[in-house]
């Protein structure tokens, strides 16, 4: 006993001391929990509310399991045998409606949150949206800016304060886009057009990747989105050099590549998204053959960039 | 003439599978030799695999699932160690080898760990606890039992010959498609869950049957043991949810061998139907293992705490509320699809509500040691070592649950942390509590408590510093299945699981000594009484191991602790109840039909992964020979007389009147 309640004495300050170092740490850069953005603030506001609402009864029957637990071990002669304490109405009464109010509590949260942080729902500004089309490859990004008549691989660059609006497809195999600091990630899908709306608040470099695995070059498909001043991402979308997107560079886009150095384009066929995700394109292009399968094409070891 | 096959399916370029295979290919020779040397052959034949006894198969799906853990535990190690390294490297798995590590951890510990682990014990269990003498259909039984084994064993040669799976332990489509898995990964996964969820199927329909139809008498619905009621939700959620599975994965199939659209990018296929269908199956499976785990919790909380189980009928209500509710839960699985406010608000709300099930489970369950006297042995602390870490990982489940924290903790390593801390947690903590607890009862000698003790507080310790870091890791924004990174934050945190993972392997060590040592010293922990821990269903009734017919006598059952009732009456009068008249008892006879079946279910399974034709029609024609042959069969059942029953259960007697003479108890 008085072991236990040394060791208690001793572990307990460690175990503070070392909650008290975790908690910072979860402030670091990427964290969900440092949102640069109305939607990801958002997102982790709901998070922290029903987390809240939870301890709130789970903290109490943590300790009662423990004090229960402790009080009556047979060895405590001062606690009182009642074996037969098996039933009681007004305890089934509390322990069923504990749980029911804490969800019913929890369920308006849930249905608010819903429907107020819905990726699909437009951020509300005066502010015209800046149209983003987001086609996700095998293993890279493709980002076209319609109005900018620019796309870039592997590279997001967005001004910050204003709304974007993102139309996201795949053209090959689901994945996610994801930038944690923004707020919410959404599936990109072969055949479909998912819609996504954030707003980065401030400039900065940002983690970006996805959240799906999507095979062997999965790891690589970042795109660490950079946000910059208005005036700075027009200059930026005016001076963008590269070869035009039609159908030949798409081609080479479907084809497998592992981590794929960022690169631009300048000149976009203005259909190419819809295209996509119409499935008037052909979907990317397999692996080389697994083990046992039949023998394929080559990847491309590193870079796709033509 | 070999389909696919050629010598380029084995791996001769990457060392870590060959030497691997070939470790295990040599253990099993060598085991094999062994028992050809020894002479053991016959008597494993007769008494283990042309067995149809519940018991013997529950203990043979206990040790497919005690193997199988291993197995994953290693992918596991692998897994924790790559990513330790991996920092701006790529560590020691290439992506090809590291993503076949991760698909076939999750397949074997949820489909050929934890799975056999659950049957296993309701195998062994539930016949015990209901009073009678085996499940409706013993030989279906062992079919069950051997078409599970197939299905690991196939999982297990993907390892030498071709691969496995690099999908995740759920194929999603498009990726799973022939177009971007053209290697036999996913053709091994199909097959392999295939023939074994026929399997888990036929055990699904086989316990439904044995608990709606066959009890002792006088064994009302109301007066069943909780496990056995967990166990009867547990199989209504199989005979419920794996047809589903099934017919999914023949979709995928049918897909893959015959160019058919269901799930592909070409010809109008959708991917999303997929999704939907694995998880309309997917989810209710995680409470086909954890029901059964409330179920082990709620019988040793109950025994340790000397009293009943509190609020009896409000488990048994909670418990079906959790069965029927499992089923409405499916899309959260994948939230972030942009299914809209509505869908996603009904299936985040319809998701919270299960934890009113659980939560009511949790508060019977602290009631019940309210006012109890509570002696911590080993399944004892793996049952508070569950209800204190259960709650929080319920409550990180209820968080992911919340569409808008869902958007931004889908796939990270967040949600990693949270169904391992409820898989963890509740179901892997609940078996080995269960195995502990039921282990005299299966081999007449208790578990070694010391080295049990030990491996608890490794596993706790271990599981913590694992897992927890993940969840921050996740906070930090991190998505599973990484192969590699080069984010300094997420290092140190997945170094220090890394660490939690040395734990654990302290842990394994201490349960598999713990197994040796009280082998060894298997007579001073002998348990003469058949009832070790002084318990309250009717398992404890019989000697252990108990006899091949259970009970001499069926038991009237009058009351809803009977047992308890007729032992506490035993001890009052200071004698036993009166000797009953003995009968013979009809039994059914041993059949290798399960053991030859699931020999050319291996050879179909095989043969259709590696599209050599002519070996599956010789596996089918030989399947259906063997049912043919079974089906004619002349004599089912055999006799044993009541001489023998008698001279048997006269000496259960004696053993139990030298207690109420003495007063000499094992569990006091």
């Amino acid at each position: 006993m008085i072991f236990i309640r040394r060791v208690g004495r001793r572990v307990l300050p460690c175990f503070c001391v070392l909650a008290a170092g975790l908690l910072p740490s979860l402030a670091q850069a990427d964290s969900i929990l440092e949102p640069v953005g109305p939607v990801g603030k958002g997102d982790a506001l709901i998070m922290m509310d029903a987390l809240v609402i939870m301890l709130a009864i789970v903290i109490p029957t943590m300790i009662a399991t423990l004090g229960f637990a402790w009080w009556y071990r047979a060895s405590n002669t001062r606690a009182v045998y009642r074996p037969d304490f098996t039933y009681s109405g007004k305890i089934e009464l509390v322990v069923w409606s504990i749980p029911t109010l804490t969800i019913f509590f929890l369920g308006g949260v849930i249905w608010i949150g819903s429907h107020t942080l819905d990726p699909f729902t437009p951020i509300p500004s005066a502010a015209k949206p800046l149209e983003i089309e987001a086609v996700s490859f095998d293993w890279k990004w493709l980002f076209i800016y319609p109005e900018q008549n620019v796309a870039t691989v592997n590279q997001l660059v967005v001004p910050v304060g204003r709304p974007l609006h993102f139309r996201i497809t795949s053209a090959s195999v689901f994945n996610v886009f994801f930038v944690p600091r923004l707020g919410s990630m959404i599936y990109a899908m072969n055949g479909m057009v998912s819609q996504l709306n954030l707003r980065a608040d401030k400039p900065g470099k940002y983690l970006g990747f996805s959240a799906h695995f999507s095979g062997d070059g999965f790891p690589d498909m970042r795109f660490d989105p950079v946000a910059v001043p208005a005036a700075q991402f027009a200059n930026w979308a005016n001076g963008v050099k590269g070869a035009q997107l039609d159908r030949n560079a798409l081609g080479q886009l479907l084809k497998q590549s592992r981590a794929v150095k960022p690169y631009a384009y300048r000149g976009v066929d203005p259909a190419l998204f819809d295209a996509i995700a119409a499935r008037r394109v052909a979907p990317g292009e397999g692996p080389e053959g697994g083990r046992g399968g039949a023998e394929g094409r080559n990847v491309m070891p590193h870079g796709g960039a033509p | 003439m070999l389909g696919k096959l050629s010598w380029s399916a084995i791996p001769f370029d990457q060392p870590i599978p060959l030497i691997a295979g070939a470790v295990v290919v040599l253990l099993m020779l060598g085991a094999l030799a062994l028992v050809l040397a020894k002479g053991w052959m016959p008597y494993l034949w007769k008494e283990w695999i042309t067995s149809v006894d519940h018991k013997r198969l529950g203990i043979m799906y206990v040790l497919l699932g005690l193997l199988m853990l291993l197995r994953g535990f290693i992918d596991a190690i692998m897994m924790r160690a790559q990513q330790a390294v991996a920092y701006h490297a790529q560590g020691y798995l290439p992506p090809e080898h590291y993503n076949q590590v991760f698909s076939a951890h999750g397949t074997i510990m949820v489909l050929f760990a934890a799975m056999p682990l659950v049957i296993g014990l309701m195998n062994f269990v539930v016949p015990l606890q209901l009073g009678v003498r085996d499940v409706a259909f013993p030989t279906l039984n062992s079919v069950s039992f051997w078409l599970t084994a197939t299905g690991a064993l196939l999982v297990n040669i993907s390892l030498v010959v071709g691969e496995f799976a690099r999908t995740g332990w759920l194929p999603y489509p498009p990726l799973s498609e022939l177009r971007y898995s053209p290697g036999v990964g996913v053709d091994y996964y199909l097959w392999a869950v295939q023939i074994s969820g026929i399997g888990t199927l036929l055990t699904g329909i086989n316990f439904v049957t044995t608990i709606l139809k066959i009890r002792a008498p006088g064994m009302t619905y109301m007066r069943m043991p909780m496990f056995s009621w967990t166990a009867l939700a547990s199989c209504l959620l199989i005979l419920a949810a794996f047809p589903v599975l099934t017919a999914t994965l023949a979709m995928l199939t049918l897909d893959r061998y015959l160019g058919f659209h269901f799930f592909t990018n070409e010809a109008g296929g959708n991917a999303m139907m997929f999704m939907n269908l694995i998880w309309a199956w997917g989810h209710p499976e995680v409470y086909i293992l954890v029901l059964p785990a409330f179920g082990i919790y709620s019988e040793v909380i109950s025994t340790f705490s000397g009293k009943p189980l509190f609020g009896y009928r409000s488990m048994v209500a909670a418990t079906l509320f959790i069965c029927v509710v499992s089923f409405m839960t499916w899309l959260h699985h994948f939230f972030t699809m942009g299914a809209g406010g509505d869908v996603n608000a009904a299936f985040g709300i319809s998701t919270s509500i299960i934890a009113v099930g659980t939560g009511v489970k949790i508060y019977n369950w602290l009631f019940t040691m309210y006012g109890g006297r509570i002696r911590f042995t080993t399944p004892m602390l793996w049952s508070m070592g569950f209800l204190t870490t259960f709650i929080t990982g319920g409550l990180t489940g209820v968080l992911l649950a919340v569409p808008p924290a869902d958007f931004i903790l889908h796939n990270s390593m967040f949600l990693v942390a949270h169904f391992h801390h409820v898989i963890v947690a509740g179901v892997v903590f609940a078996l080995l509590a269960g195995i502990e607890f039921w282990w005299p009862k299966a081999f007449g000698y208790r578990l070694h408590e010391g080295w049990g003790k030990a491996t608890f507080w490794f596993s706790i310790v271990g599981f913590y510093v694992t897992f927890m870091p993940m969840y921050v890791v996740g906070i930090l924004g991190m998505t599973r299945r990484l192969q590699h990174y080069d984010v300094a934050e997420w290092h140190w945190w997945l170094q220090i699981s890394s660490v939690g993972v040395l734990i654990l392997i302290v842990a394994a060590g201490c349960q598999v000594a713990q197994l040796l040592v009280s082998y060894i010293r298997r007579e001073e922990l002998k348990d003469i009484t058949g009832d070790p821990w002084n318990g309250r269903t009717l398992e404890w009734v019989t000697t252990s191991p108990p006899p091949v017919y259970n009970f001499a006598v069926l038991p009237q059952v009058i009351d809803t602790e009977y047992y308890w009732e007729l032992k506490q009456r035993a001890f009052e009068q200071a004698r036993l109840s009166e000797e009953p008249k003995y009968e013979a008892i009809e039994m059914p006879r041993n059949s290798p039909t399960g053991f030859v079946c699931a020999f050319f279910a291996t050879i179909i399974g095989f043969a259709l992964i590696w599209h050599i034709w002519w070996l599956m029609i010789v596996g089918l024609i030989g399947a259906y020979a063997t049912f043919v042959v079974f089906a004619w069969r002349d004599v089912p059942e055999y006799m044993i007389p009541a001489d023998e029953v008698a001279q048997q259960d006269r000496a259960r007697r004696a053993a139990r009147q030298h207690i109420l003479n003495t007063g000499e108890v094992a569990w006091q």
